[in-house]
């Protein structure tokens, strides 16, 4: 059970974040989803939603997303489905259900850092600013990194570039968790590739995306970039899946994206 | 402390809780159809409406809909009417108890989607469990109603 | 016939679709709520118990302890008197069996303050060594269930000391001389999981006192009639002072058969005077009710190169959990509703232990131990078909029971007196599902890509109908003051449709529409004695009861209509409006009932009658399924299942076929994503939807159904069963489809990708 104090709808960010920052226990509310599962007591509780963070909107360089857009408005906007090859359209659209992703906010699940995060695995691949109040802006992977502080955030600004990028995803049942992640991309020859759910938060592998960067394309260099990534990632095992089996997917559905992105012209 | 909301096309004041969830809300004050299946978001027992967006209501702090508009099944009684005679023409509400949830969904997706294909409406509809049907009536009773309406 | 073998529309089937509240928590108004305060122990003994500072919360009405309850033990399975079950339970005891296990009960005005008052018990517990794994149980040391009061109604192989909960064994030949004679020999062991029920509403009830003092417990349960015995007995009050009402039912599937939370909220009620609730929430639901038994069997069959199949020697082991809720039928179930489908075998042999636990209780699901034996024993015909090298169908056709054949395991049979299959369509159902899946096209599999390949599987199965010799339905149908009648039944629709096809029955007989029928159930003061709907009995056994019932009257109104005509009642007819004689004379039933409701004339006719079957005659499925499989991840596409059925007489073909289709998939969660699955500690880790997956509506792929209809003598109209049957054939049709596609067979459920991946990693 949950318990929460105060309220507060604030109508600008700075009233906010110091609103967030006078008690511990003062938390910024999300698309709530996973809140009545929790029992936190929380002192005030902060709405966003007086702030307009609900928009995805483009420029000629960037796509910027704001906080609260929830997983149903990243799956559906025309932006998302004709930018990065849709990844970031297609990589919410399995997880629950509509009314689910009505209520998820994009806000709360890059700041939880969730290790089972689609979303985090197929922004990883691409280049990406986390805007936080205080933070300033930083890199998606130094966000990820860093330790936990107390902060809002805003928004993320993805750059728009050349890239090519995959995201695929191994599930049981259709409506689960992903058992393993993967997203790449491929950028005038650059790759990067990103691995969530081993089952922790998605990580770049970097030694393999370098690999492939530096080499020729062929059966060989591929299978080994596939070997290096699931050498230098941790993987694990939970109730979804042994670390074994997570290690040998890992190369299978990188190795096919690998192909799948090198058929596109 | 108060919220104003438009529940059904009637304007409501409702007292509620800042930790009081929508779900729970709306039952207390009689909408019954709202069920509740999981308390994790799996199961789309509580889907309403809040400005026309099927939510979940278990997932939705009550304090939230101040303000908007509420929709249940019981202020689609006709539409869900219409629909759910080719539902029970399949003999797929069988225990009912998924019904206003599932059928606030298939309504929602009947505004949303034109002519969607038949695996539009299963991912449209993931979201919202099943255990007695197996799914297959309901799609059979959602096909012929699309046809139609 | 007008209605029989007709799609009619659920009776009830607008109002639950469209939200009207007819739910055991729509219609309770400020009760006082009860939550149950938890052992966070898998095993251990209440040292002491504080309740003090609880107590004193405002709002609190009443908690009690193991202190405050009776020392009488009982058991919650849901079955006719006297249970099979062990009576190994308290309303709460000082031992605690497993994690979840219910240590206080609290009642306050509202779910906050209850829970508010929970975290201000204290409780010391003596922590014990907990069992987890039921195949060490009998040798682990630590004793479930160590106390000296622990009763059993009959010997069912009961041995505290060695957690044994029960054990049984049946056989019919010489196993160990047709093993010998027999020139292949297969042997394997398989495991089946626990699984969830998963119906959407979870388990609650709410108690008040009427205005005769008696106590009243409206519950969403398929056993009305075993919950009064249940509460009687827990609570030490006679059953005269309880009365069980079931409202609309949010789906069962057996857990309901269980009485899992009634003596909560009526023991609260008995001691306050005051109306009480409780709602189990999702997690409680998962981790405090029963789950499908576990097992572990390991099959051994002996056959001749040519596939006729000598000898069947099954060893089982079923894990009950903490409690001994249906433990020794479901096991015995196991065997004996599976065993006679292969009645050519000169022997056949099936026996084990069911191990206490220290784990949630095991209960009633849906398929009641045959879903456990027929993944077990088809995948080992499955196996052996293909070290044959035979194709599996035919090896099938081949040592199947056909109509006609008697067999001493089939239920009913008694010693030297076996019971004869007195319908049966199977081998037509496999002919006709073969076409359906194009298996012969299909047979084994085919190459869809580099990476993809598509292999076919199949499966059979039977079940029951009702249970011979124990299972009693009654029914009574009373003619109303205005031509109308109202059916009264104990039996407990649980969105089955069960109502509407006992009302079909009724007016095929009266020959009268089904809206001139009020159907009522279940209402233990007014609802005839119905065991309930399980064991596959309501059609069967309830249906029997109708048809007996509807006649008893027809009969009635003849005989009054022909008073009303000066005529013998041999002379007259009823086509359900009016009684007429053979020379034109006519009464209409509308002038009889209204006579009968005036003066000194009155009278009200109610017809009645009773069935109990000797026999309990086996519905069949045959299962085919294709499966495709990623020979890279493991992963497993479901794309069409095919399941024909023979059922007897489809007494609604809509109906049946949800209840295939339904059926189908609850067996598809269990084949391929449903898993009950604990932590080392004991603590269940699958207690959400999250965690545990049931079907979506993308896992699923095409479901076709199609019914062989057989003529069941005993059947009304010639029906049999089809509620449980219809979930035992996906887990090994799936199982043989994907060694068919990959070459792995898994052995244990549910079938997962990193199970086949590694099967095809090894096989390399």
């Amino acid at each position: 059970m949950i318990t929460i104090k105060d309220y507060a709808i604030p109508t600008n960010l700075e009233e906010a974040y110091e609103t967030l920052q006078n008690r511990r226990n003062n938390v910024i509310l999300g698309g709530c989803s996973f809140l009545r599962m929790g029992s936190k007591n929380i002192n005030t509780a902060i709405d966003l939603s007086k702030l307009n963070l609900d928009f995805i909107s483009e420029t000629d360089n960037t796509v910027e997303i704001g906080a609260m857009a929830t997983f149903r408005s990243l799956e559906t906007s025309p932006i998302l489905q004709n930018n990065f090859n849709g990844i970031l359209s297609k990589c919410v659209k399995d997880i629950v259900g509509i009314q689910f992703r009505n209520n998820v906010t994009l806000g709360a699940t890059v700041y939880s850092k969730y290790g089972f995060s689609d979303l985090i695995t197929a922004l990883l691949c691409l280049d990406v600013k986390v805007c936080l109040h205080k933070g300033g802006i930083i890199p998606l992977d130094t966000f990820l990194e860093n330790k936990y502080e107390k902060d809002i955030l805003t928004k993320i600004i993805i750059s728009k570039d050349s890239s090519k990028c995959y995201f695929a995803s191994m599930r049981n049942s259709h409506s689960d968790y992903a058992i393993l992640n993967v997203a790449l991309s491929n950028r005038d020859g650059q790759w990067k590739i990103s691995v969530g759910a081993r089952p922790m938060k998605a990580q770049i592998a970097n030694n393999a995306s370098s690999y492939l960067s530096e080499n020729e394309l062929n059966d060989y260099t591929i299978e080994y970039a596939c070997e290096l990534s699931s050498q230098e990632l941790v993987f694990g095992s939970n109730l979804r899946a042994s670390k074994k089996f997570r290690q040998e997917i890992c190369k299978v559905l990188i190795n096919r994206g690998i192909r799948e992105v090198m058929t596109w012209k | 402390m108060e919220i104003k909301v438009t529940i059904n096309n009637e304007d409501k004041i409702l007292n509620i809780e800042y930790d009081e969830f929508l779900s729970e809300v709306l039952r207390k004050y009689g909408y019954l159809s709202v069920k509740k299946g999981c308390d994790t978001g799996s199961c789309g027992l509580c889907t309403i409406w809040i400005d026309a967006k099927p939510i979940l209501s278990c997932s939705t702090l009550a304090i939230k809909a101040n303000g908007k508009n509420i929709t249940t099944i019981e202020g689609v009684q006709k539409e869900a009417t219409e629909f759910a005679e080719f539902l029970v023409n399949e003999g797929a509400e069988q225990c009912g108890f998924c019904s206003p949830g599932f059928i606030m969904t298939v309504l929602a997706m009947k505004r949303e989607l034109k002519n969607p294909t038949k695996d539009d409406i299963i991912h449209y509809l993931t979201g919202n469990l099943c255990r007695c049907t197996g799914y297959v009536g309901q799609l059979r009773a959602i096909l012929k109603y699309m046809e139609v309406v | 016939m007008d209605f029989v073998s007709k799609s009619v529309k659920k009776i009830d089937g607008m109002d639950i679709a469209t939200g009207k509240p007819l739910y055991t928590d729509d219609l309770c108004h400020n009760p006082l709520v009860i939550k149950i305060l938890r052992s966070p122990h898998a095993f251990g003994k209440i040292i002491n118990i504080d309740t003090k500072k609880a107590k004193t919360l405002p709002g609190v009405e009443c908690i009690f302890t193991h202190e405050d309850v009776p020392k009488e033990r009982f058991t919650l399975a849901g079955q006719s008197y006297p249970e099979p079950s062990p009576y190994d339970r308290l309303i709460l005891d000082e031992y605690v069996r497993y994690v979840g296990d219910e240590v206080a009960i609290v009642a306050a005005v509202d779910e906050k303050t209850a829970l508010r008052a929970m975290k201000l018990i204290k409780v010391d517990y003596e922590v014990f060594e907990p069992v987890i794994d039921f195949e060490e149980a009998h040798t682990h040391g630590s004793t479930i269930h160590p106390e000296d009061d622990l009763k059993v109604n009959f010997p069912i192989g009961t041995d505290t000391d060695n957690n044994i909960a029960a054990s049984y064994e049946v056989y019919t030949g010489n196993v160990e001389e047709e093993l010998e004679k027999s020139e292949v020999i297969i042997e394997k062991s398989y495991y089946t999981q626990a699984q969830a029920h998963g119906m959407m509403e979870t388990y609650r009830a709410y108690s008040y006192m009427d205005h005769n003092n008696r106590l009243t417990i409206v519950s969403s349960t398929q056993i009305p009639f075993h919950v009064r015995r249940i509460v009687a007995k827990a609570l030490q009050i006679p059953q005269s002072k309880i009365r069980v009402i079931k409202p609309r039912i949010g789906g069962g599937f057996g857990g309901k058969q269980t009485a899992s939370v009634e003596i909560f909220p009526a023991l609260v009620t008995l001691k306050t005077g005051k109306a009480a609730k409780i709602v189990y929430d999702r997690k409680e639901t998962f981790s405090c009710s029963t789950a499908r038994h576990p097992m572990k069997m390991t099959v051994k069959i002996g056959a001749d190169t040519d596939g006729t199949i000598n000898v069947i020697d099954i060893k089982a082991l079923s894990d009950t959990g903490a409690y001994g809720e249906h433990a020794w039928t479901v096991f015995s179930v196991a065997g004996n509703k599976v065993l006679p489908l292969y009645n050519k075998a000169k022997a056949l042999r099936y026996g084990g232990n069911v191990l206490y636990t220290n784990k949630m209780p095991s209960g009633a699901l849906r398929g009641y131990g045959v879903t456990q034996g027929i993944f077990s024993l088809e995948s080992a015909i499955n196996e052996l078909a293909s070290q044959l090298n035979m194709d599996p169908t035919i090896l099938r056709e081949k040592n199947l029971i056909r109509e006609g054949d008697s067999h001493p395991l089939l239920c009913g049979s008694t010693d030297n007196n076996p019971v004869t299959l007195t319908s049966c369509t199977l081998h037509e159902c496999i002919r006709r599902g073969k076409e359906l899946i194009k298996w012969d096209e299909k047979y084994p599999a085919q190459v869809i890509s580099d990476s993809k390949v598509r292999g076919v599987g199949m499966a059979i199965t039977m079940q029951g109908s009702g249970i011979a010799n124990i299972d009693t339905a009654s029914a009574l149908i009373k003619l109303n003051d205005n031509g109308f009648y109202t059916l009264l039944l104990g039996s407990t629709d649980m969105g089955t449709g069960c109502d509407t096809i006992l009302c079909q029955m009724a007016a095929e007989v009266l020959s009268t529409d089904m809206d001139k029928i009020i159907v009522h159930s279940a209402d233990t003061d007014i609802s005839p004695y119905d065991t309930g709907s399980y064991a596959s009995s309501t059609t069967y056994v309830t249906g029997n009861a109708v048809i007996k019932a509807a006649t008893d009257l027809k009969e009635q109104i003849l005989k009054v209509g022909a008073e009303y005509l000066y005529e013998s009642v041999e002379n007259v007819s009823f086509d359900g409006i009016y009684v007429k004689t053979n020379s034109g004379k006519e009464i209409s039933l509308d002038e009889i009932s209204q006579n009968l409701a005036l003066g000194p004339q009155g009278e009200t006719l109610m017809g009645k009658g009773t069935f109990g079957g000797d026999t309990s005659p086996p519905p069949f499925i045959a299962g085919f399924c294709e499966v495709e499989v990623d020979k890279e991840t493991g992963k497993i596409d479901l794309i069409d299942y095919v399941a024909v059925v023979d059922c007897g007489t489809v007494i609604n073909p809509n109906l049946a076929r949800i209840q295939v289709e339904g059926g189908i998939v609850q067996g598809i969660g269990m084949a391929m994503y449903e898993n009950v699955a604990h932590a080392k500690n004991g603590q269940m880790i699958t207690n959400t939807f999250m965690q545990y997956k049931i079907p979506c509506r993308k896992d699923i792929g095409n479901i076709t159904v199609d019914f062989q209809s057989s003529y069941e003598p005993t059947g009304p109209f010639g029906a049999k069963s089809i509620g449980e049957v219809v979930i035992n054939t996906p887990p090994p049709a799936i199982a043989h489809a994907v060694y068919n596609a990959v070459g792995v067979n898994v052995r244990s459920l549910p079938i997962t990708p990193e199970k086949v991946l590694m099967g095809i990693l090894e096989n390399k």
